[in-house]
C-alpha cells in the first residue's frame, strides 16, 4: 500500500507538471495579451507595465520564476484585477463553489444510487421506465435550460425561491439542482446497470438459494460490487462540481471559482489562467487517485500493489 | 451551447415570466432609510483610482470619491473638492483652491499634497498604471512616466495645503471637464504611503467621497453608507448604498424585475422594446459612435472616392430600426450629439449637421464609377472584420447586404476573438473592420483626436498633416468660439476624407424604478448616486 501509494504521488507531481508547462506555453501563444485593450497603451505605458509584471522577461527565464513561486504556493497576482492575487481569488471563490458544489453532490449521489436501485429492482416495469427516461432527461438538458425553468417557475411563478445573488440557503436551492441533475442521472443510470449485472451472477442466486433475506442480498452482495463504475465517475465528477460551473454560477451570479475559468481566457489573464488550471488538475488528480483507494474497500479482489495480497 | 444561445433562452424565459408577474409595483412611502439598490455591470478591476480603467471600476469610484471637480446634471464642470480655480492668460496655469471642509472618511483635512501625491504616483513608471495617459495633459506627465523627467519635474505642485498648482503642457480649456475624471481623484497619502495594499479592502480604505464603502464580495455585491465626514453630508440623502455585482445582463434584468435592485444598466438589446413599452427602461443618448475603419493603405481603399462610396451605399436608417432597434441615432457625422456648441445649450452635432444623406444610392455609384469601378467591376473581393459577437454578427450581415445590392460588391465576413481582434486591428491587418469609441470627456475632441495620425487608437491608419494641424489648434486654442469653429472644420476635413465610415451613434438603455430620485446621470455615462434616494 505505502509502495503504491508513494508511486502515485510521484506520477501525480509528473502530471501536474506536465499541465503547468503544456498551459504556460499554449496562454503564451494564443494571440494578444492581458494588456491588449481597446483603448490601445502608448508604447512607455505598456512597457512600464510589463517591467511591473515581469512580462518583460525572457519566456524561459517567466517560466522559471514561475515554477519556482509555484514551490511557495505562490500564484503570483491577477493582471486584470490589480489588487488581487491569485491566491485570493481561489480563496474567496473556492469556498463558495464548495458549499454549493457539496450540495449538488449530496443531491445527486444519494438520489442518484436511490434511483437507480429502484429502478434495477424494478427492471422493464413502469418505475424502471420512470427513472430512465428522467434520467434520460437529466443527462441531454443542459444546465442553462433547467436553471431558466426553475428560475421561471420557483422565482417568478410561485416566489418560493430569489432568481439569483448569493445571501443564504435559500440561494442555494436553485443552483444546486441546475447543477446536480446531470450527475444524478449519469449515478442512477450507472447504478442501475450494475446492480442488473450484479443480480444475474451466480453468487446472488446462491445467496439467495441459501435464504438470505432480500435487503441484506441488494446491501452486501450486490450494491457493493455495482458501485464499482459509479465510484470511478463520482471522483472526477465531484472535483468538477467542487470548482464550480461557469454557467451556473454566471446564470445565478454566484461568487465561485467557475467563472474564472472561461473569462480569465478572455482576459489573458496568464496567472490567473494558470493558477485556477493548477488548482483544478491537484483536485482531478487527488479526486482519482481517492477512488482508485476505495476500490479496495469495495471489491477485495483488488489490489493496489502488483503483487502481494491485501 | 454558447452563452448566446443561452442568454436568448433565458430572455425568452423571463419574457415569458413577465406575462405572468405582469406590472407589480408596491410603490410604498419610505424614508431615505431605505437602501438604493444598484445592478452593477462587473467586478471592479481595482478601486485605487490611480488603477482604475473602465466603467465598473468608474461607478464605484464616482460615489466613494471626489475630485476637484464634478459635473453636474447638464455636463458642466463645476466645483467640488475645490471650491473655485484661477486660469493664467496664457492657458498653461490651473491653480486649484481646495476647501478647508474638505475631509476624508477618517477625518483628516483633504490637502492639496494628497492631489499632487496622486497625480505623481499615478504617472511614476514603477506604478505601471494603465491609464497614465490621461495625465499627460500635464506638464511633463508623459516624460515623467516614460522615465525621461523626475518626478519634481511634473506639473502638479501643493503650494499649501489648500492650493494646487497644475501646470499645463499645452493649454487645454477643458482641463476643468478631465479633473472630474476619476485618474485625476485623490490618494490619502499617509494610508497609501503606509501599506501598498490599502486598496484591497473596505477596512483599509480612506476616501472622500459622498458614501464610503464597507463591505465588497468579489464579483458578488458591495455596501455603502454615507460618508459623514464629507464637506457636502447635507445633501446626501441615501444613507445606504447596495450594488450588486452581476455580468450576466438576463440576470440583471430578472434581479430588476424580481425586486432585487432599483436601478441598472444596459439590458439585453432583444430586452429593449418590451422593457420600454412596459415602462421599465429608459433610453438617453451616450456620448459614443460605432463606426467601420477602411484600411486607407491598402487598395481599393486608398481611394477616398471609394470610402465616401461604400459609405454613401448603406441604410442607417434600416440598420437602426430593423437590425440593433435600440433607437440609436443614425449617424452622418462623427462626433456624437451631445457636447455643447458655441452658444449656451446648442449642440455641436446639431450646428455641424450632416455631412452626407443617408442611403444615397445615386451618388454612391457616381462616385464607384469616378473612382474606376463602375458598378463595382474590377473591385478586388472585400473581407468585413469584426469580433465574435451577435450584435456586430448581425450589423455586418445587414451591411453586407446592402453593399451588395447597391453597389455590386461582394464581400467576405470574418469574425475574430476579441483579442485577435484587437491585435490584428491595430496592426492594419484588415480591409474593413468594426470601430466604436466612447468619449472619455464632453468635448469634441475626445473623438476628432482619435484620427490624428499618431494616435494609437487611429485605426484606420490615415495620415493627414492638415488635420493633425487643426487638432493641434484646437487642443491649444483658449477662445472657445474659435475653438469651436476649428473642431467644425477638423470634422468637415475628416468627412472628405472619410477614413472611417459612421454608422451610429449609441444610446444607453438602463432600467430604472419610477420610485428612484435625484440621479445625476451624464453624457459620459457617469452616475452620481451623490443626491439619489428611493421614495
Amino acid at each position: 500500500m505505502l509502495q503504491y501509494v508513494s508511486k502515485r504521488a510521484l506520477s501525480m507531481v509528473l502530471v501536474l507538471y506536465i499541465v503547468i508547462t503544456a498551459t504556460f506555453l499554449l496562454m503564451h501563444s494564443i494571440p494578444g495579451g492581458p494588456f491588449t485593450t481597446e483603448k490601445q497603451l502608448t508604447p512607455e505605458v505598456l512597457r512600464n507595465i510589463n517591467a511591473r509584471y515581469h512580462l518583460d522577461d525572457p519566456l524561459w527565464k517567466q517560466y522559471i520564476d514561475y515554477m519556482g513561486n509555484i514551490l511557495k504556493f505562490d500564484l503570483g497576482p491577477s493582471f486584470k484585477y490589480q489588487d488581487r492575487t491569485v491566491n485570493n481569488i481561489i480563496a474567496d471563490g473556492f469556498p463558495v463553489s464548495i458549499q454549493l458544489g457539496t450540495f449538488a453532490v449530496l443531491l445527486a449521489v444519494p438520489f442518484g444510487i436511490s434511483a437507480g436501485i429502484l429502478a434495477s429492482l424494478r427492471h422493464n416495469r413502469p418505475l424502471d421506465y420512470i427513472v430512465m427516461s428522467s434520467s434520460t432527461l437529466g443527462i441531454s438538458i443542459p444546465s442553462f435550460i433547467l436553471a431558466s425553468f426553475l428560475i421561471y417557475f420557483f422565482a417568478f411563478k410561485i416566489k418560493l425561491f430569489p432568481a439569483a445573488m448569493w445571501n443564504g440557503f435559500s440561494y442555494m436551492i436553485l443552483p444546486g439542482i441546475s447543477l446536480a441533475a446531470l450527475p444524478m442521472a449519469v449515478v442512477a443510470r450507472l447504478t442501475r446497470s450494475g446492480m442488473l449485472e450484479v443480480l444475474s451472477q451466480d453468487f446472488i442466486r446462491t445467496a439467495k438459494a441459501k435464504g438470505v433475506g432480500k435487503g441484506l442480498i441488494i446491501y452486501r452482495h450486490a450494491l457493493k460490487n455495482s458501485l464499482i463504475p459509479v465510484v470511478t465517475y463520482v471522483g472526477p465528477m465531484t472535483a468538477g462540481i467542487l470548482t464550480g460551473s461557469f454557467v451556473v454560477e454566471s446564470i445565478f451570479n454566484i461568487p465561485g471559482l467557475g467563472r474564472y475559468f472561461v473569462t480569465s481566457i478572455y482576459n489573458r489573464d496568464y496567472t490567473v489562467i494558470l493558477g485556477i488550471t493548477i488548482f483544478y488538475s491537484a483536485l482531478i488528480v487527488i479526486f482519482n487517485f481517492l477512488v482508485d483507494i476505495a476500490y479496495v474497500f469495495l471489491d477485495p479482489r483488488i489490489s493496489l500493489d502488483k503483487k502481494g495480497d491485501s | 451551447m454558447s452563452l448566446k444561445k443561452l442568454c436568448s433562452l433565458m430572455l425568452a424565459i423571463t419574457m415569458l415570466s413577465t406575462f405572468v408577474i405582469g406590472c407589480s409595483s408596491t410603490a410604498s412611502k419610505v424614508g431615505v432609510d431605505k437602501p438604493l439598490r444598484f445592478g452593477q455591470l462587473a467586478e471592479p478591476e481595482s478601486l485605487d483610482p490611480r488603477l482604475a480603467t473602465g466603467q465598473p471600476e468608474m461607478q464605484f469610484l464616482l460615489q466613494m470619491y471626489e475630485g476637484l471637480t464634478t459635473y453636474d446634471a447638464n455636463n458642466n464642470a463645476v466645483p467640488a473638492a475645490a471650491e473655485k480655480w484661477d486660469v493664467s492668460p496664457d492657458g498653461l496655469t490651473y491653480t486649484f483652491h481646495i476647501r478647508k471642509e474638505a475631509k476624508w472618511s477618517n477625518g483628516d483635512p483633504v490637502t492639496a499634497q494628497d492631489f499632487e501625491y496622486a497625480w505623481r504616483t499615478l504617472l511614476s513608471p514603477e506604478l505601471g498604471s494603465r491609464y497614465a495617459e490621461m495625465l499627460f495633459y500635464v506638464k511633463n506627465g508623459e516624460a515623467y512616466n516614460s522615465g525621461k523627467a523626475k518626478a519634481e519635474d511634473v506639473g502638479v505642485k501643493a503650494i499649501d495645503d489648500n492650493t494646487l498648482e497644475v501646470t499645463l503642457q499645452e493649454p487645454t480649456p477643458y482641463f476643468p471637464q478631465l479633473t472630474a475624471c476619476y485618474s485625476y481623484f485623490p490618494v490619502h497619502k499617509k494610508t497609501a504611503e503606509a501599506d501598498p495594499n490599502w486598496a484591497s479592502d473596505p477596512k483599509t480604505m480612506v476616501t472622500n467621497g459622498p458614501f464610503t464603502l464597507t463591505n465588497w464580495v468579489h464579483n458578488e455585491k458591495a455596501e455603502f453608507v454615507k460618508n459623514e465626514n464629507y464637506w457636502d453630508a447635507s445633501k446626501v440623502k441615501s444613507k445606504k448604498l447596495e450594488f450588486a455585482i452581476v455580468e450576466n445582463n438576463t440576470t440583471r434584468v430578472s434581479l430588476f424585475e424580481n425586486d432585487q435592485v432599483d436601478i441598472t444598466l444596459d439590458p439585453p438589446p432583444s430586452e429593449i422594446e418590451r422593457l420600454l413599452s412596459e415602462k421599465k427602461a429608459v433610453i438617453e443618448p451616450q456620448l459614443a459612435i460605432y463606426y467601420y475603419d477602411f484600411n486607407v493603405n491598402k487598395a481599393p481603399f486608398d481611394n477616398p472616392k471609394v470610402r465616401k462610396a461604400f459609405t454613401l451605399a448603406i441604410d442607417r436608417d434600416a440598420i437602426v430600426s430593423k437590425v440593433t432597434r435600440e433607437s440609436q441615432k443614425p449617424a452622418a457625422a462623427f462626433v456624437p450629439f451631445g457636447l455643447p456648441d458655441m452658444e449656451q445649450g446648442s449642440d455641436f452635432r446639431k450646428a455641424g449637421g450632416d455631412f452626407y444623406k443617408d442611403n444615397d444610392i445615386e451618388t454612391a455609384k457616381k462616385l464607384l464609377a469616378e473612382a474606376g469601378y463602375p458598378d463595382g467591376k474590377g473591385l478586388p473581393p472585400i473581407t468585413l472584420t469584426y469580433n465574435t459577437h451577435e450584435g456586430h454578427k448581425a450589423i455586418a450581415e445587414a451591411i453586407q447586404e446592402m453593399w451588395k445590392k447597391n453597389l455590386g460588391v461582394q464581400v467576405e465576413l470574418e469574425n475574430q476573438e476579441w483579442k485577435v481582434f484587437i491585435k490584428s486591428r491595430a496592426a492594419g491587418d484588415y480591409q474593413v473592420a468594426r470601430d466604436g469609441w466612447i468619449g472619455d470627456f464632453p468635448d469634441p475632441l475626445t473623438f476628432l483626436s482619435l484620427l490624428t495620425s499618431n494616435n494609437g487608437n487611429n485605426n484606420s491608419h490615415w495620415k493627414n498633416p492638415q488635420f493633425d494641424q487643426l487638432i493641434k489648434q484646437a487642443k491649444t486654442t483658449s477662445d472657445p468660439a474659435a475653438r469651436i469653429k476649428i473642431m467644425h472644420d477638423a470634422e468637415k476635413l475628416l468627412m472628405d476624407e472619410m477614413p472611417v465610415m459612421p454608422i451610429y451613434h449609441y444610446t444607453v438603455a438602463y432600467m430604472i424604478k419610477p420610485n428612484v430620485k435625484g440621479l445625476v446621470h451624464t453624457v459620459t455615462d457617469y452616475i452620481y448616486f451623490k443626491e439619489a434616494y428611493v421614495e
